[in-house]
């Protein structure tokens, strides 16, 4: 694959891209997790599907040729993060009910816009699972863009959104505008599940988010070490799932979410064999 | 003249039909530590809420650090210990480093980093309450003492004038609550911090708070701690609505 990464452009941005979606996934993710709404990523990820079959049928429909998927895509993810909070205003109490409400319109307007496209075949096979050839250069510049734009947010915001994460009463009480803090980061969720798609796919784009949290939550103490060590795990998931999904002609998605659940199992047995040790010693 | 650390005046609460504060009428000095007590479903976390900001009155007004509330903008000086221990996500991978950083968060503010200077003050704050063996160990695996602690350390980190507790020693053995409220003592007397106490456990009152009040709906006692301490079997059993026995512990 090393020679073919330096001979074709689309691998090169393929690569690149997934060590990309390697760092902001998981960095995103450890904040889900923690606040545990690792379902939100399901249900954005769907309506992201809704909003990149909306693109692709305006394509075939030559409405709107230059519209590129991943916009209407991140589009309609922003726009269902917003519901699902609105949602979350109406129904107080029912913390989760605007996640079910949002996946299922996700999936049921997809199926609308595919269906008056009369199907996509490949293409939208790649968006479901993720593919080794899909980044083409204009995704690619975009996918640095943003995610270039979501590390830095998320540096300017990390004290801000921990403190909201552990302790959402005493963020307030403190004097931090934790709603304000909280639409800022169901916004980035959005952007990042977005933006993922094209490597990882819809169906397995939450996976890429909270499986190497998972993994790190389970021997790390701080979390400063969780989110460094979920980006480590989600980096080696992403080439060793990339490479192989190449060679074995496999859409990354699922060799990248196999790579990370194998990550997870060594994780816990880890963690179960020091404590032996401890017990032992 | 002390100058006054909270003034309510005249405040009324109700969750939609059913009354919770009526005409209530509080102030807290500087130095105090105020101790309130009353009946379950008496008002105390309410008052405590409109205190903090999060819950607004009906009627009445609410004066912090001689400030009105609606102009107040300074939270960074009042720190809040609430019933955590029980309640926050015990797997949550944090230190207790990280958790006491928490504190300084809203007083560095946005757009600037946490520094080196900060990290003197948590380092303090930890030291002061005892906790520093633990600086890097996981929040979830500490008894729920220790927890509390380091929430007090959260709450000291930021130098605040008051501090208010809501029943902070709920699920904490007897032995460690002991422990914790001569912390809060100390606290009170060396460094001027003035306290506000919410608590069911009496007997504190009487050991170490300076001032009482006992909150059923309304005031009905507002006064120091001896005032407090010679009020009869009959007179507490009138403001609690039911009968009542005087615990006095006995520490020595």
């Amino acid at each position: 694959m090393l020679a073919d990464l330096l001979q074709f452009d689309f691998l090169r941005h393929t690569f690149l891209t997934g060590l990309l979606v390697g760092i902001i996934a998981p960095l995103l993710g450890a904040f889900l997790v923690v606040r545990r709404l690792s379902l939100l990523a399901d249900a954005l990820s769907h309506v992201t599907l809704a909003g990149i079959s909306f693109g692709l049928l305006l394509e075939k429909m030559m409405l709107l040729p230059f519209l590129n998927p991943l916009y209407s895509g991140m589009a309609f993810s922003v726009i269902g993060a917003i519901l699902i909070e609105k949602l979350r205003h109406i129904y107080k109490g029912y913390q989760e009910i605007g996640i079910p409400i949002i996946l299922s319109g996700g999936v049921g307007l997809s199926v609308i816009f595919i269906a008056l496209a009369n199907g996509f075949n490949n293409d939208l096979f790649n968006y479901l699972f993720g593919s080794v050839s899909a980044v083409s250069q204009q995704d690619f510049w975009t996918i640095v863009g943003m995610a270039t734009l979501i590390i830095f947010v998320i540096r300017i915001f990390y004290k801000e959104l921990l403190t909201l994460s552990f302790d959402e009463e005493h963020a307030t009480v403190s004097g931090i505008h934790s709603k304000r803090i909280h639409f800022l980061f169901i916004v980035l969720t959005a952007l990042v599940i977005a933006v993922s798609i094209r490597i990882v796919g819809v169906l397995l784009v939450s996976a890429l988010m909270t499986l190497p949290v998972a993994s790190a939550m389970r021997i790390s103490h701080s979390f400063k070490q969780t989110v460094i060590l979920s980006i480590v795990f989600a980096e080696i998931a992403v080439i060793v799932g990339l490479i192989s999904g190449y060679y074995l002609s496999i859409p990354p998605g699922g060799t990248i979410v196999v790579v990370a659940i194998i990550i997870l199992l060594v994780s816990i047995s880890v963690k179960r064999f020091s404590y032996i040790l401890s017990k032992e010693g | 003249m002390q100058d006054s650390v909270i003034r309510l005046e005249n405040i009324d609460f109700s969750y939609g039909e059913r009354p919770i504060l009526k005409n209530v009428n509080l102030e807290i000095k500087r130095g105090m530590f105020m101790g309130l007590v009353g009946p379950n479903g008496g008002g105390k976390t309410t008052l405590i809420k409109i205190i903090l900001g999060l819950l607004k009155p009906d009627n009445g007004s609410i004066y912090l650090l001689n400030q009105p509330m609606s102009e107040f903008k300074d939270w960074n000086r009042i720190g809040f210990v609430s019933q955590k221990a029980n309640s926050f996500n015990k797997g949550f991978p944090a230190t207790v480093f990280e958790v006491v950083a928490m504190g300084l968060t809203a007083k560095i503010g946005y757009f600037k980093f946490f520094k080196k200077q900060h990290k003197e003050k948590v380092l303090e704050a930890i030291r002061s309450v005892g906790m520093e063996k633990y600086i890097h160990r996981n929040i979830g695996d500490l008894s729920g003492g220790q927890q509390q602690r380091v929430f007090i350390a959260r709450a000291l980190v930021s130098d605040p004038e008051l501090l208010i507790l809501d029943e902070p020693t709920v699920g904490i053995d007897y032995q460690n609550v002991d422990r914790f409220y001569k912390l809060l003592y100390e606290l009170n007397a060396k460094n001027d911090l003035t306290l506000l106490l919410v608590t069911h456990d009496t007997g504190v009152m009487t050991e170490y708070a300076t001032n009482v009040a006992c909150l059923n709906r309304t005031l009905h006692f507002h006064g120091d701690s001896e005032e407090y301490t010679a009020l009869t079997t009959e007179q507490l059993s009138k403001i609690y609505g039911h009968p009542v026995q005087a615990i006095i512990h006995d520490h020595d």
